[in-house]
């Protein structure tokens, strides 16, 4: 219930920075829009923690400038590899232990993986990442642990969504 | 004159990828290609919003993002399965 | 104070417009297609997101700048989903990632390249 008011208030919300109009009738129009939306994604099943992760916000905020800082970071690295007349590329596969307490923390780290270049996830065996690596740097990088240890912390393992997985699963996102 | 920078930046970029997805060699770097492109089309878009004075069409921009996201996921998957529904092998990748 | 905001914003740009090109030229240098993904990489994230961080500060605080923050918050949550799913296709369809010390239990097959075009 929590769930499906503040989707249909992000929603809502979004009408409104979108249209720009604040009449009557488009307002109301707009409630019926997000009505329908949110009923709609009822039936589908998918308003839930993990379709809408509100718990996760406050500590999201804290997340995301240090990701940003990764992601210049390893840009720099690859856009320097890559110019380079040589291409002093080395690319491996290596694995990584994923130790999320959920399914949602874990799509949150390989996405992390993937959206700092130099890295992406290729696949997921339940909590072992398969990572392609362009660079011997970007994979030791990665292998220190200091992304998972950052998720695992903004995720609360020991939250009211502790991991409830019951086959082999794969993909993530 | 930033603005023209930027959309000249991202015409020679689109060259680029758009000889990546006629040179091939694999479909899998032709998609990854057009996804580029896609990314691209969205950034000239502003930026041409920006150059014409006429910023409403980042409303273009926001739409042909999420048509470029949902069109490269169906033709992944397309390419993967040769077909949009449940896999015909039985296997337990079902979902992408 | 403008000016400032100004500097900043063409600054942005400048940078995001040198990244745009040089992940085009990963896209088209780079040697296999897993490889690739690392250039496609690098256009998804620093390049479109420091041109459009840029055009949010010649914009100033409406709805312009507003729609401009979601298309960046639009493109950085759907790029690493597009690129999984592409990931997951061409392992499913036999291309194998090109490495120089394969681990013992990833099979590397065939070179990188299959023969589907």
């Amino acid at each position: 219930m929590l769930h499906a008011l503040s989707l249909g208030l992000v929603l809502y919300c979004l009408w409104l920075l979108l249209s720009g109009y604040f009449e009557v009738l488009l307002l109301s129009l707009g409630g019926l829009s997000v009505i329908a939306i949110v009923w709609i994604a009822h039936r589908m099943d998918v308003i839930d923690h993990e379709g809408h992760p509100i718990h996760l916000t406050a500590r999201a905020f804290l997340y995301w400038p240090w990701l940003t800082a990764e992601i210049v970071k390893s840009n720099i690295d690859v856009a320097k590899v890559i110019i380079q007349r040589k291409m002093p590329i080395s690319p491996s596969v290596i694995e990584v232990k994923a130790t999320q307490g959920t399914e949602l923390g874990q799509v949150i780290f390989a996405n992390s993986i993937t959206l700092t270049p130099g890295t992406v996830t290729i696949a997921i065996d339940r909590d072992i990442m398969v990572v392609h690596a362009l660079t011997r740097e970007a994979a030791e990088g990665l292998q220190t642990g200091v992304m998972d240890g950052r998720v695992t912390a903004m995720e609360a393992h020991k939250g009211p969504y502790a991991r409830s997985r019951t086959g082999p699963e794969g993909g993530a996102g | 004159m930033m603005f023209s920078v930027a959309a000249i930046a991202v015409l020679v970029t689109m060259v680029l990828t758009i000889y990546r997805a006629i040179k091939g060699p694999t479909v899998y770097d032709r998609i990854l290609a057009v996804n580029a492109f896609g990314t691209l089309t969205v950034v000239l878009i502003a930026v041409y919003g920006f150059l014409s004075g006429r910023p409403e069409f980042l409303d273009l921009a926001l739409v042909y993002a999420l048509i470029n996201f949902i069109g490269t996921i169906a033709v992944s998957k397309y390419v993967e399965f040769s077909h949009m529904g449940r896999p015909s092998g039985g296997d337990e990748l079902g979902d992408i | 104070m403008e000016m400032l905001l100004d500097a900043i914003s063409w600054l942005l740009i400048l940078v995001g417009s040198v990244f745009l090109v040089v992940g085009g030229i990963g896209v088209v240098r780079l040697p296999d297609m897993f490889a690739r993904m690392h250039g496609a990489g690098i256009i998804d994230t620093l390049g479109a997101g420091a041109v459009l961080i840029g055009l949010i500060f010649q914009a100033g605080l409406n709805i312009v700048s507003v729609k401009l923050v979601l298309i960046v918050v639009f493109i950085l949550f759907t790029s690493p989903t597009t690129t999984h799913a592409l990931a997951r296709a061409a392992l499913n369809g036999g291309v194998r990632p090109r490495v120089e010390a394969p681990p013992e239990d990833a099979p590397t097959g065939g070179g990188g390249e299959s023969s589907k075009t």
